[in-house]
């Protein structure tokens, strides 16, 4: 058969692999910042953009869709032409998918910084943002379905399937996700409300985790690290179930995020039972990664690039195991709203995810270069520095998750709280030094990377076009065998992204409609009302400044939390929260029953310097609360945005709201001055007073009739 | 324009999580069963597209 020439493109290959070390950069010492913050408040500088709530969107967003995100593309990018013996099917696709991408990131930054932000983590870019991701996805869609159609090899190795689902759930999740109404050019509110918000939000969250950490990277691990290792995969048939198994699995698993909350139960459960189930998969795809391996051990002591391969493999291995365990309500009990979850995630981020990109660096920039790697002996070196990392960076938290939840938990013999909240903070900050240590460490190891691949790229000159050859698609294809059904999808691709949409669809669908169906799911307050004018003002502020970050309002049905906090946390009271805020993390104490808890000038004095008031605080400072002041123009948008989604406000209320605020402000000023506090009515400080001295109150008076309700 | 105002009068929420189970566990049945009756050579062909480079750079 007449073979055709063509050439690879490894010039897009190459920008990404350049784009996920430049954002790695920036992403881990974004974060290795906010580590710093945690025993050094001082380091937020008292500079808005540099605290904690507006840095860590920061971090999480750069590592997350900067860094993992351009390392899949430039993985991709690389194995989908060479596993379709295509080149990609549009050089101006791949440009505009390369560009587009780099914007969003910068224009992410940007307004991160700036707090403009939609609250919902790892979900926080707003709606602008929102469409150009949209866009810039369907545009790599296209292109990568393009090269699929026009491919010159008749089967789809199975790394393609796991693109193939990646690209289509990421699409739904999305979109489903970041349903907003936009009140200006950068803000909007989600569509969705309290209970419902959070359940689509951690559906996201979870499977953003699932389809954009986990199925891209496990397509890049079933291609490179037979490519390292030389030899195919340990069972191509046990990838197959890996790959089916968990796309269904992982996209019922998200409320294992809500355990203990006011989500409906069942809807807990059944998060839960779909996680214990995700480790057969997940753990199949471990095994066949390591088992790979097999007799070629001693190559493992030689090439830096196996060696971080196995690490990923193997934290791979390790968080999927800890992911279900986390899931086991008496397991979440202890672990949620700790340090736990961050210990957990960066075995994931940094293990799993940055050492896969390592080690797909280290292999890749060379062959595209047409050279060698410059050092083994600094890869290697790379290699120990960034594991040592690791570790320094989880055991500690491990510790002091545990730590600290036994010590909330802990009563005195006379049935009093043993431990204050701040007590219980100030106990673990040895650890989290030990923590920002780890980190480091690991970012030293990239800049041991950098110089690397600098000096290799210095020694060769980029292949921009590499030629290859291979015979086009016969019209009638071979077959081994008996034809089969699956082989039937996967000869069809078209066919393979429909039937993995609606795989991934059903799993999202029944997940999610009962909680949107079911009335008694979310039984009403009758005394739950909507925010007024400046409360509304001042939740925007609280968004904007990130304080979910660090503050959960969810009090768990749990003795120590209904004796720290207050009354326990009802799904009806969020019906008006767009978006819920019930936070994943306390770094702070709980806030869901803050309202009415001080007098408000201990909140001026508190926003001013935490440490007045709180001696030993770690809570940055906010002076600029005091001399902002709030955009009132906005008000009447904002209030019929609320309308849209259907906060009853009355008619013709959008007009009204802003004396109904200045009176709200005034009151407040009034109150503040008895205290000998002199401030502006319409400051950000007061209207962020008037939302804290909300939360939580509604219920207050009237929990006996409510509870007598609910039964 | 809240969904629950819509389609407040689903009963037998049940029905969710025996479904999606049932879902799963028949397709994970047939696929197993289709992955473990599969032709041989197939399998060891498809292991080895990664390797079936014109350019055999690795």
């Amino acid at each position: 058969m007449q073979v055709e020439q063509f050439y690879y493109d490894n010039r897009t290959v190459k920008n990404f692999a350049y784009a996920t070390v430049l954002w790695g950069i920036v992403g881990m010492l974004a974060g290795l910042l906010v580590a710093i913050q945690f025993y050094l408040p001082a380091a937020s500088f008292n500079f808005a953009p540099t605290t904690f709530g507006r840095l860590r969107p920061v971090h999480t967003n750069a590592v997350i869709f900067a860094f993992v995100g351009n390392c899949i593309f430039a993985g991709i990018y690389y194995s989908l032409q060479r596993l379709c013996k295509a080149r990609m099917f549009s050089d101006l696709l791949s440009k505009i998918h390369f560009w587009g991408w780099q914007l969003i990131i910068v224009a992410a930054a940007l307004t991160l910084f700036m707090g403009y932000t939609t609250g919902k983590e790892y979900a926080e870019l707003e709606w602008p943002i929102d469409i150009a991701i949209t866009l810039v996805w369907v545009v790599f869609g296209i292109n990568m379905f393009g090269t699929i159609l026009t491919r010159r090899e008749s089967h789809l190795y199975v790394a393609i399937w796991f693109y193939i689902a990646t690209w289509v759930t990421v699409a739904m999740l999305h979109i489903v996700n970041s349903f907003e109404i936009p009140f200006s050019p950068l803000k909007s509110y989600s569509w969705y409300a309290g209970v419902q918000d959070a359940l689509v939000q951690w559906w996201y969250g979870h499977n953003a985790v699932a389809f954009f950490l986990t199925t891209p990277v496990l397509g890049l691990m079933y291609y490179f690290m037979p490519k390292a290792a030389n030899r195919p995969v340990y069972s191509y048939r046990l990838s197959i179930i890996h790959f089916w198994a968990l796309i269904f699995i992982y996209i019922w698993a998200g409320p294992h995020h809500l355990l203990y909350t006011a989500l409906p139960d069942w809807a807990q459960s059944l998060g839960t039972v779909f996680s214990i189930m995700l480790i057969a998969p997940s753990w199949g795809g471990m095994l066949n990664g390591l088992f790979t391996l097999r007799g070629a051990w001693d190559k493992v002591r030689e090439d830096p690039v196996l060696k971080f391969m196995v690490v990923a493999v193997t934290c791979y291995g390790m968080s999927t195991f800890e992911g279900p365990l986390l899931s086991l309500k008496n397991v979440n009990a202890i672990s949620h709203f700790t340090d736990w979850t961050i210990a957990h995630v960066h075995i994931g981020a940094m293990g799993w995810n940055g050492f896969i990109a390592f080690g797909m660096l280290y292999w890749m920039i060379p062959r595209i270069f047409g050279t060698q790697l410059y050092s083994k002996k600094l890869a290697t070196t790379h290699f120990w520095v960034g594991t040592m990392g690791i570790v320094l960076y989880a055991l500690p938290l491990y510790w002091a998750g545990f730590t600290q939840a036994m010590m909330w938990k802990q009563f005195t013999e006379e049935g009093q709280l043993k431990f204050q909240f701040l007590e219980t903070v100030t106990h673990i900050i040895p650890m989290y030094i030990t923590r920002s240590v780890g980190g480091l460490l690991y970012v030293s190891g990239v800049f041991i990377m950098v110089y690397n691949l600098v000096k290799t790229v210095k020694s060769g000159s980029l292949v921009a076009d590499e030629a290859a050859e291979a015979a086009p698609l016969p019209k009638v294809i071979e077959t081994h065998g008996k034809e089969y059904w699956h082989r039937w999808i996967e000869r069809k691709p078209v066919q393979m992204l429909v039937y993995s949409f609606i795989l991934v669809a059903i799993g999202g669908l029944l997940e999610l409609i009962p909680t949107f169906l079911v009335k008694s799911n979310i039984p009403t307050i009758a005394s739950v009302k909507p925010y007024t004018p400046l409360e509304l003002q001042g939740r925007d502020i609280y968004i904007k400044e990130g304080c979910y970050t660090c503050h959960s309002q969810m009090v768990r049905p749990f003795r120590d939390e209904v004796a720290r906090y207050g009354e326990y946390s009802k799904a009806g009271e969020f019906v008006y929260d767009h978006p819920f805020q019930w936070g994943s993390k306390r770094t702070g104490p709980d806030l869901a029953r803050i309202g009415g808890k001080y007098p408000d000038s201990w909140h001026y004095n508190h926003m001013f310097d935490p440490s007045t008031m709180s001696p030993g605080s770690i809570m940055p400072r906010y002076p600029w609360l005091m001399d902002a002041k709030i955009d009132t123009a906005l008000t009447p948008a904002k209030i019929r945005a609320m309308q849209t989604l259907g906060v009853p406000y009355p008619v013709g209320y959008d007009q009204q709201a802003n004396a109904e605020l200045m009176a709200q402000a005034n009151k407040i000023k009034d109150n503040l001055k008895k205290d000998k506090i002199e401030t502006a009515a319409d400051a950000e400080i007061v209207a962020l007073i008037a939302y804290l001295q909300r939360v939580g109150v509604d219920i207050k008076g009237e929990q006996k009739a409510q509870v007598a309700s609910l039964k | 324009m809240k969904f629950i105002n819509y389609l407040e009068s689903t009963t037998g929420v049940s029905i969710y999580g025996l479904g999606s189970f049932m879902l799963f566990f028949t397709f994970f049945v047939f696929m197993a069963i289709w992955v473990f009756k599969a032709d041989k050579r197939l399998i060891t062909h498809l292991s080895e597209i990664p390797f079936d480079h014109s350019d055999s750079k690795s």
